[in-house]
């Protein structure tokens, strides 16, 4: 790669200085792993501490801090980002584009969700966690002693700012850089649903940050928007979050519904069955998520009119997602199955996230709900359409795009081990989950007294957990053993989309030159109907890229520098967070930075040197 | 063959009613409101194992026919669609959840008719319903039960008579719970600032187990509670008991637990109630004698009941009641405090 005339030769200060969209992608992959990893920890040591009746591992307390830290760590840190990890590496590629619509903004949208990670990991060190579950109801939220709830609504103002700018960094992408010829209807679903998803974040996450910003309120400064005694009214905080949290889970689902719509296509060797019914059912999937938030609230009191209504519109999802279901069916039927463990996490997902979904459909029936509602029932079925859907999505990404994205292939006979382990150890921790709730057991519970039916599925319950650990460290152990095996091949799985036209490693400008896009999966359609090729829409010349930055790791750190000052009323330390922040926005709009160009010899250079494998 | 698919259902649900334990399991209604919400579940269930079989068996004939064999090299022919297949699977999950909808929505109404005029006989010659109104207060961590029009309180068992309409109404003194007692009816919450309201009724005598299902802080776990169905007999001397307590509650005559309520004036008293006489920061004890458990959840017994008088952060975290330790109340105190304590029984004598 002789690209890197503008780059610095320090590899640290170029990653951190990056606002290439390719290393933000595995910037994303890498800090959404490190909180994977610890989402996981926290659920392995609650799983231990459920396997026998009263038992005492870690104390109530703690299980309510490690309850709290594992739900929000696992989705505003973990799927989250691992989710953007993918579609900044993958969305300019599939659609033909040099660059985000704004790198700037996507390098600040990475830092500020790391340091609002770490911020929020802080408390672990501090005065202890927040413990009021990650929904964070009030008042047991805004009565929380210590700072834990502090860190929470702070540390997730920080993140959630920068998943918002990433939204909005996709939306405006997917609208404005298209190649030539790629018209909405021939974008790969992966796009499109990733194109939805930025929507719901665009209307969602302003719910969550105001509900965050009363809840701060409240905490730090006194306010009274939830507190009864002054006429606050404790509902707002749970609209407020389910306007936000129930968009939340479609904003994990709907992309990993696109990366399976991906995967399945290229490892059958068909194309996706029903393309244009699949665009419109993620559509209304996107529009029908906004709608039906209030589900989450069957038993608090809403009255039988809002409860009938939202448990009809709850139901109606199961439609498009039916589609979805039997589309993917059909996209496999006739067609040349290759179980590669990008598709077995594929095929893996489709009974596993059924199952997920019509516990869905049974929490939807609200008069039943009454019984459902925060039991371990409820645990079951998230569980089921966030690791039967979302997570199998990522690790079915995971082994489809790592030779694009690091130059070589992961080991398939490991990952199959890893497929396998992970799938029984999944079922066996949630499926008897359902029966425990069934039964009495209510979630979010520390402990259990024994002699109540309970012990033999918990203990159960737990040697499933148990499994899904090794099958995570055989997913460590299989990265770094198979960096032995680079080969850079550009086109490892017989590719359908563009992403697969780039040579690997894919130099910083992705194209040479613009791709002229005839047909959906135009890759495909070049290689088999045409000469193999991507025709060109444009001639060679110099190309112009932005250059790197280091501000924006400067405005996140001011900003976790001013969240220390709110938690620990220091308002000197608040102030001059800020300034730091606004300072460098300062810098950021008076200081000229016109980028640079790549000249043309240089591309030339770059494709005359077989690295098209 | 045809006989085993019809059994399959049935089969099914005999093992789920196997699981856990009588008069906590939802699997196991004891009530009409439980058995409406059981019959929801079973309903919903049906379909969707419906939905499942259907969707394994296209799945696996898929997985099974289209696998690339050894040496297979072809090009599948590339398929856009099929107008006709997508009408159907969208026609047949629609009318699959109307199934489903429309028991829910005239259950949710019914679940939520809770109007206590309409219990009560409006015209002349008109038979009303047999009701009782128990207004259930949640607390950090300990519940408290108003029957209004009886004006007595209870804590943490709620008496309750058999085949009688029990109106519930719900408030939190704290943060949020919600209140489930599974076997008798789903869960409705407590939420600080509002009431809600359910019923259900217990065709059957038994004791049946509540739970809090909301978290609400450090000893969530163990906001345990009892529903205690009595006949109305037994419910009646229990209420009226309650509200004027037997003299050997009020009054104590055995030397032992008389020495007993003079300690608990000196140390309970300004937080829990006997009879009419003590404050209600706590659970009133009145019939504390008839408990089933201690603070929720630990086995009816007097060395249990010293553990937990002499350290209540080590049971039950977070909650408001001090621990007293040997200087706050000595032995021999404590033995009479027992006394007393397990003296105080409305029912029997």
């Amino acid at each position: 790669m002789s690209y890197a005339n503008a780059q610095s030769k320090n590899v640290i200060w170029d990653w951190l200085t990056t606002v290439d969209h390719k290393k933000i992608g595995i910037l994303y992959l890498a800090g959404g792993a490190f909180f994977f990893a610890l989402g996981g920890l926290e659920a392995i040591l609650m799983r231990i501490q459920l396997m026998f009746p009263e038992f005492t591992f870690v104390q109530a307390q703690t299980f309510n801090e490690l309850l709290t830290m594992h739900g929000t760590t696992m989705i505003f840190l973990a799927a989250m980002p691992l989710l953007f990890g993918f579609m900044n590496f993958v969305i300019p590629l599939q659609i033909g584009a040099r660059d985000v619509a704004f790198p700037f903004l996507n390098a600040l949208g990475f830092w500020l969700f790391l340091f609002g990670g770490l911020l929020l990991n802080v408390s672990w060190f501090a005065t202890g966690a927040p413990d009021a579950g990650w929904t964070a109801y009030v008042p047991l939220s805004s009565m929380s002693p210590g700072q834990g709830l502090d860190y929470y609504v702070l540390g997730l103002q920080v993140s959630g700012l920068g998943t918002l700018i990433a939204g909005i960094n996709f939306l405006v992408t997917i609208i404005n850089m298209r190649a030539p010829g790629m018209s909405m209807m021939r974008m790969p679903l992966f796009t499109w649903s990733s194109f939805v998803a930025s929507m719901l974040i665009l209307f969602a996450f302003p719910a969550l940050t105001i509900g965050l910003l009363l809840l701060m309120l409240e905490r730090l400064f006194g306010a009274t928007y939830f507190a009864v005694d002054f006429g606050g009214n404790v509902i707002i905080w749970q609209h407020l979050f389910w306007i936000f949290g129930h968009p939340e889970v479609y904003i994990l689902i709907l992309p990993a519904f696109g990366i399976f719509s991906e995967v399945l296509a290229t490892f059958s060797k068909k194309r996706l069955f029903g393309y244009s019914a699949m665009v419109f059912a993620t559509l209304i999937i996107g529009f029908l998520g906004f709608m039906v938030w209030a589900h989450h609230m069957f038993t608090v009191g809403m009255g039988p009119v809002a409860n009938a209504i939202f448990a009809v519109a709850t139901m109606a999802i199961a439609v498009p997602t039916g589609i979805k279901i039997f589309n993917w069916l059909l996209t496999l039927w006739g067609g040349r199955i290759q179980f590669t463990t990008a598709n077995l996490f594929a095929l893996g997902f489709i009974p596993s996230f059924v199952m997920g979904g019509v516990t869905g459909v049974m929490l939807a029936t609200s008069a039943a709900n009454y019984q459902f509602h925060d039991t371990y029932f409820v645990v079951a079925h998230f569980h089921y359409v966030i690791i039967g859907g979302v997570v199998f999505g990522l690790f079915s990404g995971a082994f489809y795009w790592w030779p694009k994205m690091f130059g070589y292939r992961l080991n398939e006979m490991l990952g199959k081990w890893f497929f396998w382990l992970f799938l029984i150890g999944f079922h066996l921790t949630f499926f008897v989950q359902h029966f425990l709730g069934l039964i009495g057991m209510p979630r979010r519970v520390a402990s259990y007294l024994g002699g109540q039916g309970l012990d033999e599925m918990n203990f159960i319950s737990t040697i499933g957990a148990f499994l899904m650990t090794i099958a995570f460290i055989l997913l460590l152990v299989n990265i770094f053993t198979s960096t032995k095996n680079r080969e850079n091949v550009a086109d490892p799985w017989d590719g359908r989309t563009l992403e697969w036209t780039t040579p690997t490693p894919v130099p910083e400008y992705n194209f040479a030159q613009t791709p002229l896009v005839r047909e959906l999966d135009p890759f495909w359609h070049e290689k088999y109907e045409g000469d193999g090729k991507m025709k060109a829409a444009e001639p060679l010349g110099d190309i112009h890229m932005p250059n790197g930055t280091i501000l924006p790791i400067i405005m996140a750190a001011g900003l976790t520098v001013a969240s220390f000052g709110f938690i620990y009323h220091i308002h000197p330390l608040t102030i001059s967070g800020l300034a730091i922040t606004f300072g460098a926005m300062f810098v950021r709009s008076v200081k000229e930075d016109h980028g640079h160009h790549i000249p043309v010899e240089e591309i030339k250079r770059d494709l005359g040197g077989g690295k098209n494998g | 063959m045809k006989y085993l698919w019809r059994l399959l259902p049935i089969s099914f649900i005999i093992l789920l009613s196997g699981c856990g334990v009588e008069n906590l399991s939802a699997l196991d209604p004891q009530g009409p409101v439980a058995e409406m919400q059981f019959s929801l579940i079973q309903l919903s269930l049906y379909i969707m194992i419906f939905v499942l079989v259907v969707v394994f068996a296209i799945y696996i004939f898929v997985i099974f026919k289209f696998r690339e064999r050894p040496g297979d090299t072809h090009i599948p022919k590339q398929v856009h669609g099929n107008r006709t297949l997508e009408f159907i699977w969208t026609t047949i999950p629609i009318l699959l959840l109307l199934m489903l909808a429309i028991p829910n929505v005239m259950d949710t109404f019914t679940l939520a008719n809770v109007e206590v005029e309409q219990m009560e006989a409006t015209e002349e010659g008109e038979e009303g319903i047999d009701y009782v109104r128990v207004q259930v207060t949640a607390h950090q961590f300990w519940w408290e039960f108003d029957y209004p029009d009886y004006e007595i309180t209870a804590g943490q068992d709620m008496y309750i008579p058999t085949d009688t309409r029990i109106i519930i109404e719900l408030l939190a003194s704290d943060v949020q719970h919600s209140f489930w007692v599974p076997a008798l009816a789903g869960k409705q919450d407590n939420v600080p600032g509002i009431q809600n309201d359910m019923w259900f009724e217990a065709p059957n005598e038994g004791v049946y187990m509540g739970k809090c299902t909301e978290l609400c802080g450090p000893s969530h776990w163990l906001m345990d509670f009892k529903v205690i169905a009595v006949d109305p007999d037994t419910f009646d001397t229990w209420a009226t008991n309650m509200a004027e307590p037997p003299s050997h509650v009020t009054e104590p005559q055995e030397t032992v637990a008389a020495d007993g309520r003079t300690v608990f004036e000196q140390s309970c008293i300004s937080c829990h109630a006997v009879g009419a006489e003590g404050g209600n920061i706590g659970p009133d004890l009145t019939n504390f004698g008839e408990r089933e458990v201690i603070a929720g959840y630990l086995e009816y017994d007097m060395d249990n009941l010293e553990a937990w008088l002499r350290d209540t952060q080590e049971y039950k975290p977070g909650n408001e009641m001090p621990s007293f330790n040997a200087e706050a109340i000595n032995d021999e105190e404590m033995e009479a405090l027992l006394d007393y304590l397990d003296s105080l029984k409305v029912l029997e004598e």
